[in-house]
């Protein structure tokens, strides 16, 4: 089964995955550094003829874009932290308390992961209205919110499990407060989990589109993802593709510095709470 | 209001808990537990409970924002409108279409995936981080890239494998095979990954023993890997169809729907976005939820997953 020559074809096989994975993001680089007035072509090729930084300077000076860029962090970030915290508590209910009412808090938390979030877009869209909250950050919050506690409530309930809370009370025993061994025990060993949590809920909101184009219509709350399909270029008479690519490079920044750096908690957390007990 | 009506009803239910006696602590540790996860609840009953009654309630009207006085009620007739119009059909056929290839090609691809990650020894971490790349780009910008690789003007595709000019987005089939192109190529890791941990749960003894008894490589992945992976592959599964049935991005950004690629959700987001016809379009709505209802009963009941205990949380 082992021996030098499989173990060298697993390789072989990684490597091709890692082809998989990179070449569309390749791709995606390349186009965004063509020159937008004459890439277009009867036979494109894959690499530009010549490389120009045109695209990324039209973005950067599109408010359409710098605005978008500010709600997305904004929106993203807020939603996250937000659901952090509600589903921790949720969470530490979940991992560590005997009440009525945990068996239906966990099967909700199922339906509304489940759940189909085009069903919501006219009701939300009216009732946003309604509240005077419709293309507001708020608006977006609300629901980014509500469909990223599933995914928060299971992975940091999976991560709480885990956690030997006895080793409070040793504390307490050995003679710290109650206010010590909860900073000094317990919240450095909860830590990684919330952390974890909090970059799958970062990635949810980062790339949420739905909501985005149903419940906003101008730069004040619309995300990048919206932004991007209403991208027309830097006139009318131009191409958006390149520009489009380049903002595409941007966004995706965040991203990949995120899973370099953290691969080993988003793989932790992603199946944490679906396969193990 | 709920809560309080718990706690009432608590001590009956005590025995059921194992404890002999309802404790001080024990009641401490049932309000505590009740209070800390009533934020959670009511976020998720206001956000997502209370819009989907108030859209069973519209689709009983004739209301167009355009016309918002104009509104009366019709009772069914709204859904019988969606359920006769062909629109509703085709939509329904092309969503179901991108379900069942991509779930299909992804578990088969997510298969090969996990088994590379779970037997390569040099490069283990890059591929695994490699493999998170597509699962944390942007939905939006994976249909972009695909989009333009295989458009006339602007991709390589047509290039490389001398297609000539074939326009990819000119028919209903071809549009739909770049669109699940992209969902796979963006969502396989994440399938990928859910087999690979049930995969590290298969015990190595019993691979050991089946392989000592004379087992060849495939009956051993047949009789024993693959059955020790039943949870796993539900949960999968599972996710990965309702996820992919509610398909919005890929279509609306590469095809805006033409050429009978819109979605079931797209039609969602059209009737009541775009054309502000609140009325068929919650009908829209709630049809899509029945679905999303009917494919999660089907696979909980046709599959005897009792997801809770997947999840160990019983």
């Amino acid at each position: 089964m082992g021996g030098a020559k499989s173990s060298r074809w697993w390789t072989v096989w990684g490597l091709l995955i890692l082809v998989w994975a990179a070449f569309p993001m390749l791709w995606m680089v390349s186009l965004s550094f063509k020159d937008p007035n004459s890439f277009r072509s009867s036979t494109p090729s894959f690499l530009p003829e010549k490389w120009v930084w045109t695209n990324y300077d039209t973005v950067f000076s599109d408010s359409l874009f710098t605005s978008a860029l500010r709600n997305s962090v904004g929106i993203a970030v807020l939603a996250t932290g937000l659901s952090v915290i509600v589903a921790m508590f949720a969470a530490y209910a979940i991992a560590r308390l005997d009440f009525p009412g945990k068996k239906l808090l966990l099967s909700m938390a199922l339906a509304i992961a489940m759940f189909p979030q085009a069903a919501l877009v006219g009701p939300l869209f009216n009732l946003w209205r309604n509240l005077g909250i419709y293309d507001t950050w708020i608006g977006l919050i609300i629901p980014y919110l509500t469909f990223a506690l599933p995914l928060s409530i299971w992975t940091m309930s999976a991560f709480f499990r885990q956690i030997p809370w006895e080793m409070e009370q040793a504390a307490q025993v050995d003679g710290a407060t109650a206010w010590q061994a909860f900073r000094k025990v317990i919240v450095p060993l909860a830590a990684p989990g919330v952390f974890t949590t909090a970059i799958l809920t970062f990635f949810f909101c980062w790339n949420e589109f739905l909501l985005a184009i149903s419940l906003t219509s101008t730069d004040r709350a619309r995300t990048v993802p919206a932004a991007l399909s209403f991208f027309t270029g830097a006139s009318q008479f131009q191409s958006p593709i390149t520009a489009i690519m380049a903002a595409s490079v941007v966004v995706t920044i965040p991203i990949i510095i995120l899973v370099l750096a953290f691969q080993r908690r988003i793989v932790a957390g992603l199946t944490a709470g679906a396969v193990k007990g | 209001m709920a809560v309080n009506q718990t706690q009432a009803t608590a001590p009956v239910q005590a025995p059921r808990t194992g404890k002999p006696v309802v404790s001080d602590r024990a009641r401490h540790e049932r309000r505590l537990g009740l209070m800390l996860s009533a934020p959670a609840f009511g976020v998720m009953v206001l956000v997502t409970a209370y819009p989907l009654l108030y859209a069973v309630l519209l689709s009983l009207y004739n209301y167009r924002l355009t016309d918002p006085n104009g509104r009366e009620f019709v009772g069914l007739s709204n859904y019988a409108t969606v359920l006769t119009d062909p629109v509703w059909w085709t939509d329904f056929s092309t969503t179901l279409a991108i379900t069942v290839v991509s779930v299909a090609v992804e578990l088969v691809l997510g298969f090969g995936f996990a088994f590379v990650m779970y037997r390569i020894l040099h490069g283990r971490g890059l591929v695994r981080t490699g493999i998170l790349l597509p699962y944390g780009i942007i939905t939006v910008v994976s249909a972009y890239i695909w989009r333009y690789a295989f458009q006339l003007d602007s991709g390589f595709i047509n290039q490389w494998f001398g297609l000539g000019d074939f326009n990819w987005f000119g028919e209903r089939w071809s549009s739909l095979f770049v669109i699940i192109l992209s969902e796979i190529w963006k969502t396989t890791p994440f399938i990928s990954l859910l087999l690979l941990a049930g995969l590290v749960q298969v015990p190595w003894d019993l691979q050991e023993a089946a392989s000592v008894d004379g087992a060849s490589a495939r009956q051993r992945l047949m009789r024993v890997t693959l059955p020790n992976m039943k949870a796993a592959i539900m949960v999968a599964l599972l996710f990965r169809t309702l996820d992919a049935w509610r398909i919005f991005d890929n279509p609306y950004i590469m095809t805006a729907g033409a050429n009978k690629t819109e979605t079931l959700s797209f039609l969602a987001y059209r009737q009541n976005v775009t054309l502000l016809n609140l009325g068929v379009g919650s009908a829209v709505s709630v049809l899509l939820f029945i679905t999303v209802v009917i494919i999660a009963f089907v696979f909980v009941r046709g599959f005897k997953t009792d997801l809770s205990q997947v999840r160990g949380d019983v």
